[in-house]
């Protein structure tokens, strides 16, 4: 029988609609979980083999080892869910290691009651997020906890990947003139999720701009771009990624204000919420800081991807104030970019 | 973005400045009143465009800043009764009492919430009979109109399990006591535009004349606050004092008067403790007889409850304008985001936050 693209969830409701403490204790219904759902779904001849881990040759060259866990609320947001954050978060950091993405492992702790259904949604989005990136899950785990005790479904996954010999990203690369390149328009998931989670509307739905970061990277690195150091912009935005590749590498990350896109209906929301966008969490946007006279090339390059078509150069690095993000406002002043000490909360006018 | 970017624009906003420029000779000292206000000039580095004559100094105008230590506390005292849902504005939960805040009542295992609007908790107090949901009024005349609305819809509704925690306050006395300190160095006044767009600007007649000092209402945004400068500075250099509207895309001279109407429907005038400052007279709203049945104050038996201030923070400087944040020997050592001694640090609208993050590291 062919589960693994079906609609329907492979473990019929009649029999468990909801997912049961039992199916994470290691019996009968572990097994049918495993057998029924997710073996079919993330078929692959590693996970298939059956075994306490998954067994393969290392890659030529070097390795990127990476982890990630995954809360999000609501499971499901215009532009992805969990699953899909799931996958594409750890491939993202792999990428950003200059890493192509080989295998992950997934470990999911389930609150018992959640509907047998919404798990099958999100392992279907895995595995479609595992193809568009390239790579197979090939190992996994199962626990279910007490009904109260988790929001619904946590995901964690690790990942390898192989860094091809003579690539070496990191931040200790890079250096004084590079440009700071970003691939797209910036704080798109962490509206979007705010926008479902406290039920506003605006005129058009946000999408989140969670994808898969190692095709746009590898095409970069294939065209010889040489990529001193990259960061995916996660929580915290492109803000906190400036200040961390500040701090790392003591020299100053200075951008244009006016260089960073940002969507029209995200830039309203944040005035609404009173939000600043350098803060709000992206899962589909890099910053890359690349050789000055490569930065061109690379922006064009990087437009030429599905995933790029709105990336521009927005800033320097310079020597000036070592250790500081800064960045020249709207109005031609400089001031500082700070990490942001808790969350951000929404004003009261 | 219609109505922002036209107000962001770099041109536009050097020619404010080279306006500026040619027509002061100074000095000059002039406060901004509103906390947004104060984040945009820091934020933006309004200041760094301005002639060295002069000096911006930001008021009392962060709703959150000035709330009474007295007033958290009482929140934090109700937000930890059990069956109590307790709704704030997001600014509000990091706000520090004596010992801790309400984020820190949520961590232990009370059910405080973030709204965006009153009318939110009102629904919520409608959805769930059996909880005790109270809503922190907090704010200056710009919240308030709403604020009022849900009263009168927890009325009408006959919604029993609502009611309010109002620390509400006005700008007009604030800015007089500013004036009447005897450390007070402002000359001139930039009003804060949203809170005229709901009350009008026939409160600040009698101030500028009685005070001499010129008032200009004033939006946000940087060619706002650019414009609000040119226009108050030439009356300084003039010598008139007189009210001006530069925000009148968003304040007519009568204000609102459908949220004035309802305003004074539900509060009265009462006397105010502001953070840091003290008690100000006439300067806060109550709820009137009539309404007094939502008072939290009166429902939770914490009326009577007063808190001393610590002495350690100097807030109440820094918001009356006589002390600028990096002034404060506190500033970034003692006090920090994550350890804040007043609510100026925490607020998105402080000015000690504005400092601390965009200006920290410079000398």
């Amino acid at each position: 029988m062919k589960t693994g693209n079906s609609f329907v969830c492979p473990i019929p409701i009649r029999q468990y609609p909801q997912v049961l403490l039992a199916h994470g204790g290691g019996g009968t219904l572990t097994h049918q979980l495993i057998e029924k759902m997710f073996l079919p779904a993330f078929g692959n001849p590693l996970l298939g083999a059956r075994h306490d881990g998954a067994v393969f040759d290392p890659p030529e060259g070097r390795m990127a080892f990476t982890t990630d866990s995954y809360v999000v609320r609501p499971l499901f947001f215009p532009g992805g869910d969990i699953g899909t954050l799931a996958v594409n978060g750890t491939v993202n950091d792999l990428a950003m290691c200059g890493a192509r993405p080989l295998y992950l492992s997934a470990g999911f702790i389930i609150e018992e009651g959640l509907p047998m259904d919404t798990l099958w949604r999100v392992v279907r989005s895995m595995k479609r997020a595992a193809d568009d990136a390239g790579v197979q899950i090939v190992t996994g785990d199962t626990k279910v906890v007490d009904r109260g005790k988790g929001d619904g479904i946590f995901i964690n996954t690790a990942g390898v990947g192989a860094v091809p010999p003579g690539r070496a990203i990191s931040p200790s690369a890079v250096r004084e003139g590079d440009r700071i390149l970003l691939s797209g328009d910036i704080g798109r998931h962490g509206i979007a999720i705010m926008a479902v989670r406290e039920g506003l509307e605006f005129e058009t739905t946000i999408t989140s701009d969670c994808a898969p970061l190692a095709g746009i990277v590898e095409s970069l690195c294939e065209a010889g771009i040489d990529i001193h150091c990259m960061r995916d912009l996660t929580r915290g935005g492109l803000a906190s990624t400036l200040v961390e590749i500040a701090e790392a590498t003591a020299l100053q990350c200075e951008i244009e204000e006016v260089s960073v896109p940002i969507r029209e209906e995200v830039r309203a929301a944040c005035e609404i919420l009173g939000f600043d966008p350098l803060y709000v969490a992206n899962e589909g946007r890099f910053a890359a800081f690349v050789p000055a006279e490569q930065a061109e090339r690379a922006v064009d390059l990087m437009r030429r991807h599905p995933l790029g078509a709105g990336a521009a150069v927005i800033g320097t690095v310079k020597a000036g104030s070592p250790g500081l993000a800064t960045l020249r406002s709207l109005i031609g002043a400089t001031r500082v970019i700070d990490m942001l000490s808790g969350e951000q909360l929404p004003r009261i006018c | 973005m219609k109505h922002i970017d036209e107000y962001r624009d770099g041109t536009a906003a050097r020619a404010c400045a080279e306006a500026i420029g040619r027509i002061t000779t100074g000095p000059w000292t002039i406060m901004e009143v509103c906390g947004g206000q104060t984040h945009s000039i820091v934020k933006f580095g309004i200041d760094e465009l301005l002639p060295p004559a002069v000096t911006l100094v930001h008021g009392p105008g962060c709703p959150v800043c000035v709330t009474a230590l007295e007033y958290v506390e009482k929140a934090i005292e109700i937000a930890s009764v059990p069956g109590v849902c307790f709704c704030s504005f997001g600014d509000m939960l990091r706000v520090p009492g004596i010992s801790r805040d309400l984020l820190s009542v949520k961590a232990a295992g009370g059910d405080v919430r973030i709204v965006y609007s009153p009318l939110d908790a009102l629904r919520l107090a409608a959805a769930h009979p059996d909880r005790e949901v109270v809503f922190f009024a907090v704010g200056f005349e710009t919240t308030a109109p709403a604020v009022a609305m849900a009263a009168y819809q927890a009325v009408r509704q006959g919604v029993r399990n609502f009611s309010m925690l109002v620390s509400h306050v006005r700008v007009p006395p604030a800015m007089e006591a500013v004036l009447s300190s005897p450390g007070n160095r402002v000359q001139g006044f930039l009003a804060a535009g949203h809170v005229c767009a709901v009350m009008g600007t026939s409160e600040y007649g009698p101030i500028a004349s009685r005070y001499h000092i010129p008032i200009v209402v004033t939006g946000f945004e940087p060619v706002d606050i650019l414009q609000g400068l040119y226009m108050c500075l030439r009356q300084l250099e003039q010598g008139r004092a007189e009210v001006e509207n530069q925000y009148s895309r968003s304040v007519r001279p009568e204000g609102n008067p459908a949220a004035r109407k309802l305003m004074g429907e539900i509060f009265r005038v009462v006397p105010r403790k502001w953070r840091g400052i003290g008690e100000i007279a006439r300067s806060g709203l109550g709820l009137r007889e009539e309404y007094a049945s939502l008072d939290a104050e009166t429902r939770f038996g914490v009326a009577h409850r007063t808190t001393e201030e610590p002495p350690e923070c100097r807030s109440g400087l820094v918001l009356q304008g006589i002390l600028k944040p990096r002034e404060c020997p506190e500033f970034g050592t003692r006090c920090t985001p994550e350890h804040p001694l007043g609510a100026t640090m925490v607020s998105s609208e402080g000015a000690c936050a504005a400092y601390y993050h965009y200006r920290r590291r410079r000398s």
